[in-house]
Formats: C-alpha cells, structure tokens, sequence
C-alpha cells in the first residue's frame, strides 16, 4: 500500500497514459458524488419555501459554507464559494473513502499538487483582475531588489499547501499499512476501525479544512486591496 | 562494494532519523500556540471562535516543517536516490 498501483495503461496518440489507482478511486468517488448531485438536482423541483427533511440537509450545507466563505472573504471575492464547496466536499469524502480500506485519492501527491495549482492559478487570475497592475507592483515591494524573494514566496505557497494535505493523509495511510501488515489477526478486529477514525474521518476533516480557508487567505491576500 | 551500499543504507536511515527528530520542535510550537489560545479564551470568552479558527491555521501553518521532515524520511526510507546513483555508477 506504500506504493500507488498501476492498473493499466492506455496507449493514446504514441503516449502512455497510466491509469493508476489514484485515478481509479477518484473516479469512484467522484461517481458517488455525482450521483448525489443528480438526486439534489432532481429533487430541486419539488423543493418548498418551508423547507423540511432532505432539503434541510441541502439548503444548510451550501448556506453555512457561503457564509463562511463570505466572512472570510467579504462580499466582493465570495463567488469562489462554488469551487471550494467542490474541493471541500472532494477533499473530504476522499478521506471517508479511505475508511474502507482502499487508498485515498489525496494519499497521492498528484491529486493535491492539482488543487493547489488551482489555488495558485485563482490566486494569480484574480490578483490581476482585481487589482490590475498593483499586484505586479506587490512583487517589488518595498524594493526591486526583492522581486525574485517575492516570486520565491508565491511559488512556495502551493508547495507548502499541497505537502501539507499529502504528508498527512500519507502518513495515516503508512500508519495503518504497518498496522495491517505487522500486528497478528486477533488485532485487526475493531482497533483498525478507531485508527481510520481518527486518522481518516477527524485528521481529513481538519486538514480539509485547513486546506480550504488557507486557499481562501491566499487568494483575498493576493486580489483584495 | 556490498559495504559501500550498506554504509549508503545506514547513512539514508540515520538521515530520516534526523529528518524526523524536527517533529520535536514542530509539536513543541504547536502546544504554545494552543497554550496561548487557550489563554486568551480564558481571557475572553466572547471571542472564543475567533480564537479557536485562527488557532487552527496557526496550527496548520506550524505544522509544514514537521511534514517537510516527514516528506524527506519517506524518500530516504523507500524512494532513496542515493542507492540508485551508486548502483549506476558501479556499473
């Protein structure tokens, strides 16, 4: 379980294309997700203006995450709010995932090192849209001598953003392989279930959070004035 | 040249122990800025969830060098490059 597992490779245009079990689980878990929203999507219809039941549970997940995004944000910038309820609810129902057993999609690096690019792309987009040329003039702050520690700085901000979410979900994922691996039989009843509980379901849901509202601060310090 | 490869191996193990030994310093960050927060809720409790969200990235931010460290002891146990380096150039 150390290593991410090759399950097949696809030959397209003269490229190998590697279909490793990373991207397998993701697309379960994204199928899964889907599926819900497509349920959402067609109860949506029926929904009242008194709400009850499952449209409660819709109704308050996406307005607690807007008015969390909103307060951190403020009312300019919080139409991010879509994406990042995406990458928290990925981020999160990836560790879950990992609850059964198999590996999460974030004990990779790919996978966080792509929602990271995101942020930092997002970051520079909206820097220059919304400050326009004072986010390039940020960068020589308060000298131009500075400018390449500058650089240095932006370009450390989704390395450390995507390490951060990789070492943690990597190390539960090590610490139950060795679990699985070196303890007799009469130990993986039950005990294995309190680890993923702490390391899959309470550490992912930390470290998703951490992960979105950091992404949030990176990008209000770089677009708001 | 078997020794060679053993010294290489014991020196990677000793390396990731040291790599890892920063974890000592990163927990000891972490429990101050818990210990002041906790302090400072105490302090106020109106501004308790204040406190406790920026607790938590504080935490997350103390926490990158433990998880560098982390990072560099996973390469020099299972994806050490020195091995493979030493395996080209004895060929």
């Amino acid at each position: 379980m150390l290593n991410v597992e090759n399950y097949w490779v696809l030959k397209i245009a003269g490229y190998d294309v590697w279909i490793t079990e990373t991207i397998f689980n993701t697309w379960i878990v994204m199928a899964v997700l889907i599926i819900l929203a497509i349920i959402a999507r067609m109860k949506l219809k029926s929904f009242k203006v008194i709400p009850s039941g499952f449209q409660n549970v819709i109704e308050s997940l996406v307005e607690i995450f807007d008015d969390f995004v909103t307060n951190t944000m403020g009312e300019k910038l919080s139409y991010v709010a879509p994406w990042f309820f995406m990458v928290f609810i990925l981020v999160f129902s990836s560790g879950l995932f990992s609850t059964f057993g198999f590996r999460a999609p974030t004990a990779d690096f790919i996978t966080t090192f792509a929602l990271a690019m995101v942020t930092f792309l997002m970051m520079v987009v909206l820097g220059f849209r919304h400050r326009k040329g004072k986010y390039l003039k940020s960068l020589f702050q308060p000298n131009f001598v500075f400018f390449p520690i500058n650089v240095l700085g932006e370009i450390a901000k989704p390395v450390s953003l995507s390490f951060r979410l990789f070492g943690n979900m990597l190390s539960g994922t090590i610490i139950l392989t060795l679990w699985y691996t070196l303890t007799p039989t009469l130990l993986q009843i039950g005990i294995p279930a309190a680890l993923h509980g702490f390391f899959d379901v309470i550490m992912g849901f930390l470290q998703t959070y951490i992960f979105v509202i950091i992404s949030l601060m990176y990008i209000k310090g770089a677009a708001d004035e | 040249m078997e020794q060679a490869l053993a010294t290489i191996i014991s020196a990677a193990h000793i390396g990731a122990a040291i790599a890892l030994f920063n974890g000592a310093f990163t927990t000891f960050g972490q429990a101050k800025i818990v210990a002041q927060a906790i302090e400072s809720m105490a302090r106020q409790p109106e501004a308790s969830d204040d406190i406790r969200s920026t607790m938590f990235i504080g935490i997350a931010l103390a926490e990158t060098s433990g998880i560098y460290g982390l990072l560099i002891a996973i390469i020099m146990l299972f994806a050490n490059p020195l091995v493979n380096i030493f395996i080209n150039f004895v060929s």
